[in-house]
């Protein structure tokens, strides 16, 4: 009868308050530098310390300089207000003893490939992060989601969060897709399909064949952006792949593990549980997408017509106009028609290993177009980015004249140098293309590592059938 | 718990923008994430929109190529506490900056078709109501803005929004509201808890013991 969301919401449920909203014990908190600052303030103002230590877990991610080298430390950081930042992390971590996987640090990465990679998320987990991408961590069976800077006080202050339950929607992923579509396009699908509102106010589980036949990295992609369908919690029930993926990266002795190995194999919706709404979707027809506008919705097949206003609802005229204008498209196009400037391969979305060696595989032997004038590989975390080296995955993309970087969010926020130029067009791997995301005036094409590999190469989208 | 009579009425002129899915980057832009303070952020709010230039955390609007036909520049519009707009308005990011540049510019109400989840949550943690009403009613409001400088009360003990002799209830949680009109502090509250808290996580800590490692 229960959901797998409703089983993970009674198993951290302290008491519900006076005021109809509960208090959800909190498992893990992971911790960066931009959200965080003025919840350590808050609290050393309430002279309060952490409730629980070792649920905390920090790094830099946002500000960081991705061009860092050896002997970088937070000082080293040349943009004055970001070093301010990365450093108040460093003096709060060690003010109050969290543990924080530093600048310095080759673990460092981004805080949502660190955590699973580390084994410090596992399947069953409340998860909570002054970061919308959280939910990524719902890939593991996960209870996991964004929160804003006073939830952050909250959770340090309290180990608790104060929230009102969600409700429960079932996304079905059926069948085989075609070799050139990859978790990213079936997750940009399912937005364009319901629209970034479609999943607010729901947890979202994904299931279906299709999610049991991908890896965790690939779960980790899908669950990362169900809050760009709206959706603060995203989540996949934990499988044998996901034992065995927690398995390599834990750091619980073996008896531990097999015991809490027993508890993980329960975290499933039961056969009669009640969804409040069910979407099925067959994923042999989806081709690979590429997002024409300024919200991840405005989501197309790689070779189709972008919209004009006036093949569009009454509606949503505004709304394309707007974008249209935006993102610099006159006339009639299609995606194809456009000439690229930069090509970025990172973020929380798709900077993991899987990702790298797909897109490496495309690139292997070619060279970028002559129109890219910066074609960028960062990846995800120290961790991806050393195992990539020893696979050879650096020197692939180099020699096809990328630029291999240090792990960071990067160009997908553009809160380090890493920025797009005025009017720059950029097929990225990452998760919003809204207005200034990337830079003042950039324009974002969201894709897969796949197809952004292709744009590399060819200056255009590519045809994945043809080349 | 000290009541905050002057929150019971949000009045007004509306300053309306007409678009869907207003995200928190346009609210605020990434560049002044990097403040590590809570307050200070007025002059960024919808800064890509504001400005005809690219502006720095610390660079004031004084210094910036204002655009004049943007709304929040627009006299009587750039002293206005009440903010229309349509469907999911505060999707994507979690940044709570976006709440404080709307708090630090002044806007104390935002109605709309809907929020984003995580935006919704932040908004009553730091005095901004949002408020969801229908489409149709929606759309009859910005009819109105297209007539006249549209003025509204918002009562917030009722829940009512008045506009001449015509008035629009709408629903907001008891809780949440609350927040705003006592200003109520969640810390504070949850740690009357504590006792519970605390046996909470001892059963845990036996039953689930891979969680403490």
């Amino acid at each position: 009868m229960k959901t797998l969301y409703d089983k993970l919401w009674e198993e951290h449920h302290v008491t519900q308050l006076d005021s109809g909203e509960s208090l959800l014990y909190i498992d893990r908190h992971y911790l960066h530098e931009v959200t965080s600052p003025q919840a350590f303030e808050g609290l050393i103002k309430k002279n309060l310390k952490p409730w629980r230590l070792n649920a905390n877990i920090a790094t830099p991610d946002h500000n960081v300089p991705t061009t860092r080298g050896n002997n970088f430390n937070s000082e080293s950081i040349t943009d004055e207000i970001s070093k301010i930042q990365v450093v108040e992390l460093d003096k709060n971590c060690n003010k109050f003893g969290i543990k924080q996987f530093d600048i310095e640090s080759n673990k460092q990465g981004i805080v949502h490939v660190i955590g699973p990679e580390l084994g410090f998320t596992i399947p069953g987990m409340t998860i909570v992060c002054g970061d919308s991408h959280t939910s990524t961590h719902g890939a593991l069976g996960c209870l996991a989601m964004g929160i804003g800077t006073s939830e952050v006080e909250h959770v340090l202050a309290t180990q608790c969060l104060k929230v009102s339950k969600l409700k429960n929607m079932n996304v079905r992923f059926e069948g085989e897709p075609d070799e050139h579509v990859s978790s990213k396009d079936i997750v940009l699908y399912l937005i364009g399909q319901i629209g970034t509102a479609g999943g607010t106010g729901y947890a979202i589980e994904f299931s279906g064949s299709y999610i049991s036949s991908i890896s965790v990295e690939g779960r980790m992609t899908i669950c990362n952006m169900a809050i760009e369908a709206g959706a603060k919690v995203g989540l996949i029930a934990p499988d044998n792949k996901t034992i065995e993926y927690v398995k390599t990266k834990s750091f619980l002795d073996d008896d531990t593990f097999n015991q809490a190995k027993e508890y993980w194999k329960t975290l499933k919706s039961d056969d009669d549980a009640k969804f409040d709404k069910e979407i099925i979707i067959d994923v042999s027809k989806i081709k690979p997408q590429v997002t024409w506008g300024t919200s991840p919705e405005m989501v197309l097949n790689y070779d189709e017509s972008i919209p004009t206003v006036f093949d569009t609802k009454d509606e949503n005229k505004k709304n394309v106009e707007l974008a249209r204008d935006y993102m610099g498209i006159e006339n009639e196009t299609k995606l194809s028609d456009l000439t690229f400037d930069k090509v970025f391969i990172g973020s929380c979305t798709n900077s993991r290993i899987e990702d790298l060696r797909q897109a490496a595989e495309i690139v292997k032997g070619k060279t970028i177009a002559s129109n890219i004038s910066e074609a960028i590989v960062v990846p995800g975390s120290g961790l991806v980015k050393e195992q990539a080296e020893n696979e050879g995955l650096d020197k692939v993309f180099t020699d096809a004249g990328f630029i291999w970087r240090d792990p960071g969010c990067s160009m997908c926020l553009g809160m380090n140098p890493d920025q797009l130029k005025p009017y720059e067009r950029c097929a990225s791997t990452s998760n919003r293309n809204f207005e200034g995301r990337q830079g003042y005036l950039g324009r974002t094409h969201l894709m897969s590592p796949i197809m952004a590999a292709y744009t590399a190469i060819n200056g255009t989208i590519g045809d994945p059938y043809e080349i | 718990m000290k009541s905050n009579s002057e929150g019971l009425i949000i009045d007004g002129v509306v300053a309306h923008i007409d678009r869907d899915n207003i995200d928190t980057d346009q609210i605020i832009p990434t560049e002044y994430l990097k403040s590590i303070k809570k307050f200070g952020f007025e002059d960024y709010l919808f800064d890509g929109w504001r400005y005809k230039d690219d502006g720095k955390l610390g660079v004031t609007k004084d210094e910036r190529v204002i655009d004049e036909n943007f709304i929040l520049n627009k006299n009587p519009f750039n002293e206005s506490k009440i903010l229309l707009t349509r469907d999911n308005f505060g999707c994507g990011s979690s940044r709570e900056h976006a709440v404080w540049a709307l708090r630090d510019f002044g806007i104390k109400a935002v109605i709309a078709s809907s929020f984003g989840d995580i935006f919704y949550n932040n908004s009553f943690k730091n005095g901004v109501l949002p408020i969801i009403l229908e489409k149709k009613e929606i759309d009859f409001l910005f009819d109105q803005t297209q007539q006249k400088v549209l003025e509204l009360s918002i009562n917030l003990q009722k829940k009512e929004i008045n506009y001449g002799e015509k008035s629009i209830s709408f629903h907001v949680e008891k809780h949440l509201i609350d927040r705003i009109i006592y200003g109520l502090d969640d810390v504070d509250i949850t740690l009357k808890e504590k006792d519970k808290i605390f046996d909470f996580e001892k059963t845990r800590i036996k039953e689930r013991p891979w969680i403490f490692k």
